[in-house]
């Protein structure tokens, strides 16, 4: 069974996320358009809606984060839902056994979804596979696997700033071969028609087989950004990296580092992205974090609208 | 049971003036989509009010979200003025069970205190299952169970409604 079919039930509705390969176009545009309207849910006094009343989300990270477990929590608590926050230690024991035991235990005390984060690939897919069919999960980031809601976001962004998708050039640039970001938005960015997707970064941190996924594969920053639209920075992953990938975090600042000079070959009203966080000097320069062609904190507003907007749809497919 | 559908440019026209001695230029106006805000923009025109319209999708507050999930197409509500202390009318173009309304005062109360909210409906087909009644009615009209009124726009933007089988 490959993963896609996982997330849809027989009604071809989503059931759980999981990932954004092989998503229908049609679904992740329901939830772009929906995420729209939340966001002048987080403009009003009152900031909640009632959808999730009596629902339990329990927020299983198995791995360490701050800015998606908060935007969870609070897209969680915004559609009124009861938030568990559990950050559980990846065990050095069995770990899929753990893993399973420690969601019937959850599922007993009547969990109707779970966010999971966890360090091992496939996580929670394993999990869907095993929940009761009433309980929906959402994957937070498996390994370099996915991180759905990450890229969802990532396109609510693209689409707030530059309306469409059909005509855009997009880079993304960095280590793309430690995240699960930039797999997440490869398949986003296809599913939803952007003719051109281009990967930047030293070879030593691109996967070899990278141009399979349909993007054009450079070196350098001068050629990679040139007239791109959308510049979407990823993080330098130092805690995935082992072995001498790199000579050094100046060294890679010097030629993938996002400065003003590099910024300027790329179209003169391009946005800048980055999933956070950010690690200041090394793949981005600070003028460029807070300068003017930045989206930096709006993509983290628009990931709380996002995440209601999953949760929601997912809490509404029974 | 035969009697013909009723004008919706004439009911509009009807409701309009049925509103109007009862508006003052500071009332504002909230149209329930799709339908309630096709109506809302040409009330507000016609009874020259001063505050901006308002639109309002109730899909975050329907009760049977539970049995039927969330609306496939859900769109912003946009409410450009301040609720609190604010004369309101809402406006929908069909009055049925009154669960729509229901959903509609609960968002708003979400945005803040209103000094008052009423109601405007082109068409009353009766069947109401909660407390709710409109103040101001184009037109009373029965409809069989199992059928639904809808109010559609052609190109020209004129109004007009329409009898269809009711969803399931």
């Amino acid at each position: 069974m490959t993963s896609y079919n996982l997330q849809l039930n027989a009604q071809g509705e989503l059931q759980h996320l999981l990932t954004i390969e092989g998503l229908p176009q049609e679904i992740i545009v329901r939830i772009l358009d929906t995420a729209h309207s939340f966001l002048s849910v987080g403009e009003r006094e009152i900031k909640k809606v009632p959808l999730l009343r009596g629902k339990a989300v329990f927020n299983l990270f198995f791995e360490a984060s701050t800015r998606t477990r908060t935007t969870f929590e609070i897209a969680a608590k915004r559609l009124s839902a009861d938030v568990i926050n559990l950050n559980v230690g990846t065990s050095s024991q069995s770990k899929g056994e753990t893993l399973l035991d420690t969601v019937a235990n959850l599922s007993a005390m009547h969990a109707d979804m779970f966010v999971v984060r966890h360090s091992q690939s496939g996580a929670a897919h394993l999990i869907a596979r095993h929940v009761a069919p009433y309980i929906h999960v959402i994957n937070a980031g498996d390994g370099r696997h996915a991180h759905p809601t990450q890229g969802l976001l990532d396109m609510f962004t693209i689409r707030y700033y530059k309306k469409e998708f059909t005509s855009l050039r997009v880079a993304i640039v960095g280590d793309v071969l430690h995240s699960r970001v930039a797999r997440s938005q490869i398949h986003a960015l296809a599913t939803l028609g952007v003719p051109e997707v281009r990967v930047i970064g030293p070879r030593t941190l691109l996967p070899s087989n990278v141009s399979d996924l349909g993007v054009q594969v450079h070196h350098d920053m001068e050629n990679g950004l040139k007239d791109v639209d959308v510049i979407i920075m990823l993080r330098l992953q130092n805690e995935r990296m082992n072995g001498a990938l790199l000579p050094s975090a100046q060294e890679f600042f010097k030629y993938y580092g996002l400065t003003p000079a590099k910024l300027a070959h790329a179209k003169p009203d391009a946005i800048v992205m980055h999933p956070g966080p950010m690690n200041r000097g090394i793949e981005i320069e600070s003028s460029v974090a807070d300068g003017q062609q930045s989206v930096i904190l709006p993509q983290v507003t628009f990931g709380i609208a996002v995440r209601m907007a999953v949760m929601s749809i997912l809490a509404g497919n029974p | 049971m035969t009697k013909p559908l009723p004008d919706a440019e004439k009911l509009l026209a009807l409701l309009a003036e049925r509103m109007r001695p009862w508006v003052s230029a500071d009332t504002a106006l909230i149209g329930i989509h799709t339908g309630g805000v096709w109506l809302a923009q040409r009330l507000h025109k016609v009874l020259a009010l001063r505050q901006p319209l308002g639109t309002i999708d109730v899909s975050f507050y329907r009760d049977d979200y539970g049995s039927r999930g969330l609306h496939p197409k859900v769109r912003p509500s946009n409410i450009p003025f301040e609720v609190s202390d604010a004369d309101i009318i809402l406006v929908d173009d069909v009055l049925f069970t009154g669960r729509t309304i229901r959903a509609a005062m609960n968002e708003l109360f979400d945005y803040g205190r209103p000094k008052s909210i009423r109601l405007a409906a082109l068409i009353d087909r009766g069947g109401r299952q909660l407390p709710i009644a409109a103040q101001f009615v184009g037109d009373e009209y029965a409809v069989a169970e199992g059928e639904q009124i809808e109010l559609t726009k052609n190109e020209k933007d004129e109004l007009s409604l329409v009898l269809n089988r009711a969803r399931a």
